[in-house]
């Protein structure tokens, strides 16, 4: 096939991708342009195999069938609540393939006779450098995520030396690639520690920081396919790249913004100031418990009331029950609104999936940005299992670890019910003002339980 | 140079365009947003078919096939939960 076809048909499919990217503005066209993406994709394998430079079809055959099986096996039996773990693993293939291809093609020589010797080789290098690390620290983002990874070691100051050495091997390693291209086993050696630092940057990482880490990864690997792209000198793989590490980098950028952390913070492991702020001693006189036969009835009155779902309420599977009670006040001309801050789930609009799955429609879906003011507006909030998200210590604290943080003002609203089992505290390891608050009151209890019995007691209440 | 030059010229103007066309994402679909941003990513499968096929040396064809298979998992994947996830957003039955 001439050149000019099988880069006229590269240059379609990066258009796809960009379309693909573009109907994500709205919900509506979001399922057409995953299909424009998903084409773009087609055009471009299709291509590629009717390129002359494949001779032997046979391994291409089994490498496709295998990962086509493999892939749809893994994306049709996830569960909605392990999508970050699914998606961590995404990222770490994806890294993965580009260092693989990249050794590919220093492997074989290629890179060597091409006439833009240097520029390819050290194309090279920073692919395996990148796709390496994005394949070690997903694999460690994934054991941690999938809870079978427990163990955290401290970020001392002799781990972070040890990593400083790490990294200075790394660029050495690097260098070397670059100098003498003849060489191949300087790039083998840069991958493996390029692996080596990617397990132990991500191993220190807490579950709560997951979020920022996903996206920090998936932007990582798509600047490894763009770097093979500088290798193979392939513009598709080279704007692919670049769009997935640009909206990478966004997703980055607004999580750690979300979580009032930078992402050197979140990657050194440096909290803020945990001294100062007050003590459990808030509490004190100050909590009022409600039973569901009396939020039943504050409901029942309510003619606004606002759900704020956390990741307490994954874990506790309440979406569904959540769910039922909001059919159920909507039915009786209540308006009922979701807000959900973007670190509710485990990875951005990770809420948003779960309560999609539990059928709530995305109309009712709010966000921070939506939320201005809206509080003020609303009879009643209902809290279930979110915490730090919500307290107003982050507006009102100075010497709090979260001050500073977005949340959500919960503690506007006019009465505020917060389910959940005690007072314990939340990531952050701090009380929360909220829950003494005049205007608060407490149901203790699991989230499902709770609101089954809240929507028993409504039904009850006629 | 030249070649390098203008690969990066690429490469920065994608990046724009990844920017301005992914900031008008609203967060509800930020999940969706970075599963099918990922099967992207595995656009690397059609070097992966290069080395796959091209046969230059065992080696190479070895490290190819093994690159094949992540991104083809990564690509199929990806795009698959992609449309899962996208079928389960629905509009207030009017």
């Amino acid at each position: 096939m001439p050149e000019g076809v099988v880069n006229g048909a590269y240059l379609v499919a990066a258009t796809l991708f960009i379309l693909g990217l573009r109907g994500l503005a709205t919900v509506r066209g979001a399922r057409r342009g995953n299909v424009f993406s998903s084409l773009g994709m087609l055009v471009a394998i299709v291509v590629t195999l009717l390129d002359r430079k494949i001779i032997g079809f046979e391994l291409v055959a089994v490498g496709l069938g295998v990962g086509a099986a493999l892939g749809a096996i893994l994306a049709v039996r996830v569960h909605m609540t392990a999508m970050p773990q699914l998606v961590a693993a995404f990222n770490g293939f994806g890294g993965g393939a580009s260092a693989l291809v990249a050794g590919s093609a220093i492997a074989s020589g290629t890179v060597m006779t091409a006439a833009t010797e240097l520029q390819a080789v050290a194309a090279g290098a920073v692919s395996g450098l990148v796709g390496a690390l994005t394949f070690a620290g997903s694999a460690v983002a994934w054991g941690k995520l999938q809870e079978v990874l427990r163990w955290q070691p401290g970020n001392t100051s002799i781990q972070h030396g040890v990593n400083g050495v790490l990294a200075v091997v790394t660029l050495a390693l690097f260098a070397l690639v670059i100098v003498d291209v003849s060489l191949q086993w300087p790039f083998w050696a840069l991958v493996v520690a390029a692996a080596i630092l990617g397990v132990r940057l991500t191993l220190p990482i807490g579950g709560a920081d997951m979020p920022v880490v996903i996206a920090l990864l998936n932007s990582a690997s798509g600047l490894a396919a763009a770097a093979t792209g500088f290798v193979l000198s392939n513009n598709v793989l080279i704007i692919g790249g670049a769009l997935v590490g640009a909206s990478g980098f966004i997703l980055t950028t607004l999580m750690s913004r979300a979580m009032n952390r930078s992402v050197l913070s979140v990657l050194f492991g440096t909290l803020g100031p945990t001294e100062g702020g007050p003590g459990d001693e808030i509490y004190e006189g100050r909590i009022k418990r409600t039973s569901p036969e009396e939020t039943a009835l504050l409901l029942h009155d309510a003619r606004s009331v606002m759900i704020v779902p956390g990741y307490g309420m994954a874990v506790a599977q309440a979406q569904h029950a959540v769910r039922d009670l909001s059919a159920e006040l909507e039915r009786r001309g209540v308006e009922v609104k979701f807000a959900i801050h973007p670190v509710a789930g485990r990875m951005p609009g990770h809420m948003n999936v779960l309560l999609a799955e539990a059928d709530v429609p995305y109309e009712q879906l709010f966000d921070l940005e939506q939320l201005v003011g809206a509080f003020a507006q609303t009879d009643v909030a209902l809290v279930i299992g979110a915490n730090d998200v919500v307290n107003p210590l982050a507006r009102e604290d100075p010497t709090s670890p979260i001050y500073g943080m977005p949340i959500l003002d919960v503690d506007k609203a006019h009465t505020v019910i917060v389910i959940k089992r005690s007072l314990s505290p939340g990531f952050a390891g701090i009380p929360n003002t909220l829950f003494a608050a005049p205007n608060t009151a407490m149901l203790f209890g699991d989230g499902e339980d709770a609101v089954r019995e809240l929507i028993g007691e409504l039904k009850v209440t006629g | 140079m030249e070649v390098f030059i203008l690969a990066l010229t690429v490469f920065l103007l994608a990046a724009f365009i990844g920017f301005e066309v992914i900031t008008k994402v609203p967060p509800t679909l930020h999940t969706p947003l970075m599963s099918g941003a990922n099967a992207i990513s595995g656009i690397s499968i059609v070097g992966a078919i290069i080395a796959a096929g091209a046969q230059q040396t065992p080696l190479a064809a070895a490290l190819g096939l093994a690159a094949l298979i992540l991104a083809t998992v990564n690509v199929v994947g990806g795009f698959l939960v992609t449309h899962r996830m996208l079928s389960m957003f629905r509009s207030r039955k009017k």
